[in-house]
Formats: C-alpha cells, structure tokens, sequence
C-alpha cells in the first residue's frame, strides 16, 4: 500500500535484490591482519602526499599522509606497527600506483587513542571543512569524493535542502542498510550537526522500501531524539539507480540536475548514511575515517556477513575471514554488481569506498551472447540520465568520439542499466566507458 | 487589370535588383581557384590520413600549390607519384625522412606477468578501464589490438605474443595507432634512429624484474655505454635524445640485461612472427 505511494525517478531498471543473505545479519568487526596497504590515491582527485618513512612506527589513526589539494583527503594509520615500504602498490583499479604499507604490531592492544569530542559549533565555517578534510572523510557510497569539498559551499550559493541518501540501490550490499538499522543514533547526530552547520531548511533520508527495519529504526530515533519537522524519512520505491545523486535529487523533489550541475545548483546537498554516522564519530569522538562498513557475500562466498573492516585490508584476508571463497568461483567484484569493479588480484586493499565485496560464480559472471542491435529501446527507456545508449555505443565501437559528445556521452554515469537491460547482450555502457575515457584523455592533451 | 500590371511589373523590377547584384557580386566577389588545386588533390592517395600534419589531402594540396611545402611531405604516395606532383607544379620533390610508428613494450604473451584473466569488450581501452585487463604492468601492452584497428594502411599485425608489429614499409607515420593506444605505448620516430626503448614501465630493479622478462629495470648500463649525453635516465626509463650527444651505436644495447633497449634497424620485434588480420575491423 505504501509502495503505491511511494516516490521514485524516471526511467531505472529492476535488478533482482539478492540482499536476504546479509541483510538480517549484524556487523562484526573484523581481526586485524598483520599488513595494510594504504594507496595514496583511494578518493576522488588528487593522490595525498605520505607524512611517513620506511621504518616510521605509527600508532593506530596517526596521520600518515595529507591531502595532496583541495579536492583530495587525509590518510590514516589503520593499526599501530611499522612502515614497511613506500612504493607501487597494487590499487583494486588494476594499475600499481604509490602505497604506504604497514606491518601491524603484534604486541599492540590497537587501542584507539584519538582527541576526543570537537566543539563543533564554536568552529568557523572553513575550520569546520578543514576538520573534515583532517578527518580523511569521503563519500561512503562508493564514489569515495572527499566530503569537505561538498561543505565548502561557494559565495553565492546555498544550501537549503540536506538529502541523506538510504537507497543502497545496488544488489547485495546492505552496508548502509546495516548503518541504518545498527546506528541511527549516529546517522541522525550527523545529520544533526552538519545541518546545523550549513543552516539548512529540512533534511530528508530517502531510503527505498526493501529496507523497512531502517525506516522504523530512523523514524522511532527521530521521534525520540530529535523531535523535529525538518528533519523526515522519506520511502523510495526500489528502483535502480536510485542511489545516484541526481536520481535521489528528482526521486524526492522532482526537480531536475541541470545536465552537468551538481545537486548544489538546485540548492540540494547529498550525502550517504554513512557518511553522516563517520561525520558524526569525527565530531563526538575525535575519530579519523579508518575503518568502514563491507557487505561481503555473493554466492561464492562461504559465509555472508557484514564486516567492520579496517581500510587498507587485503581483500584475500576479509575473504578468507569469511570461510574463503567456493571452488566454483570465477570473479571477484569490489562495490555493487552493477558498477563495482572486477578485481584483477586479491591483494589489493579495501579502499574507504569499498561497499562490498561479492564473489560470483559461473552463472553470474558469465558474459552475455552478443547479438547486433535490433533497435528496440530498452537501454533508452533504462537510462535515468535520458540518453541514447544504443547511438552512442555504436559511435563508441566506430571510434566517432567526437560525435558521441554531441549525444552528451559525458552526462553518462556508466550505471549500467543500459547493460542490464539490453536483449542482444550489446556491453552498451562498457562501450561508453570506452569512448568516455577516450574523450577525457583528449581534453588533458 | 492594373493589379496584374503592377505585380509583373514589381515581378520584374525584383528580378532585375536582385540579377545586378548577383552581376556584381560575380564580377567583384569572385574567387579565382587555382586550377591545379583540384589536379594535385586528385594525385595525392586520398586517405585523409594527417601524417603530413594537415588535416586531410585538400589542406595539402593547398600548401603544395601554394609552395608552403614541397611533394615528399605526403608519406602516403608512391615515389612516382610524388614525381608527378613535382613535376606538374614545376617544383624540387623535396626529401623527407621516412618516419614509422615505434612501439614502447615487449611484454606480451608469457613475458609480461598475467594476475587474472580478461573477458568483456575485446578492446585495449575497455580492458584498461577493468583493472587493467588482468596485466600486472600497468604500463605495458595490452594486446587486444586496438592499434591494429586504428591503422587505415594495413601496417600493423598482431604476432604470435600478441604484440603489434608495424610493417615499416606499409606505415606512413599518419600517428593513429598513436591516438588508439591507451597506454600511449607508440610513438613516431624517424627510421633511422635506431636506439629503441621497448619499455615504458617507470619501476626500478626488483620491483621491475618481478612483473615482466623483458622490462626496463633502470640499471642505467644503455646510458653508461652510449655517447655522452645520448641517452639520460629519467623516471627509471631511459631517454634516448639524438640533439644532445651522439652518434649512436648498437654498444649501448650490448649490456642490457633485459634487452628492453634495442638496437632496430628496419622492423621492430624482428623474429617474432606477425600476422596482419584483415578481417578486423569496425563498423556503425
């Protein structure tokens, strides 16, 4: 009956959920392991510059590199231990790129020795960015944007609308589903702050119907703590993908992103769940970005669970705290199934935007017949962004990238329902990706 | 009756205005082509290919007209062809250095370390957006072909480890293996400089030597043994420039370990067999 009800964006596909096998189960905290490899370059723009030598001790949360720009973030010392080495690590993107590794100190309790509570309110608007940036904080969704940015809102522009985004969209991750249920208290205190911070006129967490815990569990914190109008849970229909930013923006307010805006142009500020929980532990205990919520499961995983999973893990020792992975397994993705990313090897770390890790056996892995396209408009009726994903995919395949920028190529968000939805098999958004990529790497020339 | 009057006579007077100024307009706007422009298009090949820097036959043909630049800058046409041109415009055929697409890895098949393997879209460029194709080197040659694609002149063949091999006499240094790479593994060089680097893989000795056999691992013995100034290291790579010392000599190669510096005269990745593929290629 509520479904009936319920908001949602134009467009979308209906991907199966697959979420039943983590979705009831609690998150446990994962052991410490005796290596991490933090990449330099784990959020959006640019590579944070390491603070550390080889052969430094570190204590756990110690800064050990800074932002390398405005748009880049602060790292943290998962563990207490030694500094191994500086150099070419592996990245879960599949290059070697500029890593710290660190040898975990065995003789360590791992005690969490952090600042404390920050008097948040007493901040200046720059001091508050600057405490975010120093916190390592990104979007907890998966894009892994440095958050601070976000906050700095530039002259002239406001914000008057906080949007927290609960979709979870993705099949199998219930990482956020869980933050939700386990720690609503925190979600709303960083809320709480962060719209007191920015003056904002109400908040809504959007959140989509499969999740009916986490609406219950907001709604009763809210009725209890915050007893406040402006802030409110709003119910989504389960459509993906609702998750991204624009989608959510015209999910709850029906207005549209301008093609190449941001949310903030329409005087809207997104953030995760999760994020909002990590605001929160900043402000009320001191505490950096070091540890994160994975969902890991698929079917080729042994034992689904939820684990609170120090960033800069190896991927192969969160596996194998979960039984390891089943014979039958043929590939490994970091993220959701529909924009997560293949892994090449599993000594890659988890990374502060690693939602989940899902192992998938012959039958999810395997790769669609290609067939040619027989024009049928399931990929333009799947795109959320309105695009032409069939035009553009053959421009793609002919190299005519140009050509695809006038069918606004860049607007693509690589979602992948246009995939999904494809009869023929057609790998339309890999196609784009391609071309994408291609006209980026013209522009820096 | 006076109606029809007045409109042919309005009729008339329009056509009248309008037929001056296109009189006028013709006797004054007028642009004289040269005639031999259409000619010397006609004589070059056609391909639009760019490698002389223009942006297709006709903006050649203008310059060659217009005596900016002399016939042998098409690399594309025949020798004869570049005579005819020559001769028709009255002008010295010029000489230009032959130029050929050289390739920046060795490291294919069973040389280059694999971590996983590649299924999806059959591209360099997709399989570098998927964690790098399952290639441990983030640098190196990918194999899918995408430059073998790209070339309109039939010059490049996959070989039997997967790495393209540009058939010198075919390659016309248009540079759109150059643009197709996502490594940027190609570059153009004049064929006469022989000092090839076949790596771009900026790690140094261990760290090199575990992702691939054939890797640069920046012992620096190429620049120890090559004239001064010929060869410098720079970012665990080394660079050969031909302005700042010289000459070169097949010596500096002698001691590599690796053999990622090669001396090549002709053909690069010589005995290992190529293979054009033909029936590659794309479509809208």
């Amino acid at each position: 009956m509520i479904g009936a009800l319920a908001r949602s964006f134009r467009h979308g596909i209906h991907p199966e959920g697959h979420k039943e096998d983590t979705e009831h189960l609690s998150v446990e905290r994962m052991p410490f392991v005796d290596r991490y490899v933090m990449p330099l370059s784990q959020h959006a723009g640019a590579p944070s510059r390491p603070l550390v030598k080889v052969g430094d001790q570190v204590q756990r949360a110690q800064v050990i590199a800074e932002p390398g720009g405005f748009i880049s973030t602060t790292l943290h010392s998962p563990v207490t231990g030694t500094v191994r080495a500086l150099g070419p690590g592996h990245h879960p993107g599949g290059k070697l790129v500029d890593a710290i590794e660190i040898e975990a100190d065995p003789f360590s309790t791992q005690r969490l020795a952090v600042g404390g509570a920050i008097p948040w309110r007493d901040l200046t608007d720059d001091e508050f960015v600057e405490h975010v940036q120093r916190a390592g904080l990104v979007g907890m969704g998966g894009a892994a944007f440095p958050t601070h940015v976000k906050y700095k809102v530039p002259k002239g522009k406001r914000v008057r609308r906080l949007l927290v985004n609960g979709c979870e969209c993705e099949p199998y991750l219930t990482a956020d589903h869980r933050t939700m249920v386990e720690r609503p208290r925190e979600v709303l205190r960083g809320i709480e702050i962060l719209a007191t911070r920015l003056a904002v006129e109400e908040t809504v967490i959007g959140v989509e119907l499969n999740k009916a815990d986490a609406v219950e569990a907001l709604e009763r914190e809210i009725a209890e703590r915050l007893p406040d109008p402006s802030v409110r849970v709003v119910p989504l229909k389960v459509k993906y993908p609702q998750g991204a930013e624009k989608m959510l923006v015209e999910a709850v307010y029906d207005i549209e992103v301008p093609a190449g805006g941001l949310p903030l142009d329409v005087e809207i500020l997104v953030n995760n769940v999760g994020t909002m929980a990590a605001l929160a532990d900043c402000f009320d205990h001191g505490r950096p970005l070091i540890e994160r919520i994975v969902t890991v499961a698929g079917p080729g995983i042994e034992r689904p669970a939820n684990l609170l999973v120090p960033v800069g893990t190896p991927v192969r020792a969160v596996l194998d705290h979960c039984g390891g992975l089943r014979p039958e397994t043929r590939e490994v993705v970091m993220g959701g199934p529909m924009m997560g990313m293949p892994l090449a090897s599993l000594d890659v770390p988890v990374l502060k935007g690693t939602s989940g890790l899902l192992a998938f056996t012959e039958a999810e892995a395997r790769l669609a017949n290609e067939y040619t396209c027989i024009r049928c408009g399931r990929c333009g009726e799947a795109c959320p962004q309105f695009l032409n994903p069939s035009r553009l995919s053959r421009l793609a395949r002919a190299g005519r990238y140009e050509e695809m920028e006038e069918y606004f190529a860049t607007d693509c968000m690589e979602c992948g329902s246009c995939s999904f939805a494809c009869p023929s098999g057609i790998p339309v958004v890999q196609l784009i990706r391609v071309g994408k990529q291609a006209i980026r790497e013209k522009k820096a020339k | 009756m006076s109606n029809l009057a007045t409109a042919a006579a309005i009729m008339a007077g329009l056509g009248l205005f309008f037929g001056t100024v296109l009189a006028l307009a013709y006797r004054f706007l007028r642009v004289v082509e040269d005639p031999r422009l259409d000619v010397v298009e006609e004589m070059l090949p056609g391909s639009n290919c760019g490698a002389c820097g223009e942006p297709g036959c006709r903006g050649l043909a203008e310059k060659l007209v217009g005596g900016k630049v002399l016939p042998s800058k098409c690399t594309v046409s025949s020798p004869e062809g570049i005579d005819a041109i020559a001769e028709l415009l009255g002008v010295d055929a010029g000489e230009e250095e032959k130029r050929v697409a050289r390739l920046h890895c060795a490291g294919g098949l069973g040389r280059a370390l694999q971590v996983a393997a590649y299924e999806g879209h059959e591209s360099c460029r997709a399989a570098h957006l998927v964690g790098g194709g399952g290639l441990e080197c983030s640098w190196g040659c990918l194999g899918l072909a995408d430059c073998e694609v790209s070339c309109d002149f039939d010059a490049i063949g996959m070989n039997t480890l997967k790495l393209p091999v540009v058939d010198v006499e075919k390659c016309t240094a248009c540079g759109d293996c150059v643009d197709a790479c996502p490594r940027d593994l190609f570059d153009i060089q004049p064929l006469s400089h022989n000092l090839i680097v076949q790596c771009s893989a900026p790690l140094a000795a261990d760290e090199a030597r575990r992702i691939c056999k054939v890797v640069c691992d920046a012992c620096g013995r190429c620049a120890q043994d090559a004239a001064p100034g010929l060869i410098r290291m720079e970012n665990n790579l080394p660079i050969v420039d031909y302005s700042a010392g010289g000459p070169a000599a097949a010596e500096a190669t002698s001691r590599c370990p690796t053999g990622a510096i090669q001396w090549v005269v002709g053909g690069q990745l010589a005995g290992l067999a190529g293979g054009g593929d033909a029936s590659r290629s794309s479509h809208v």
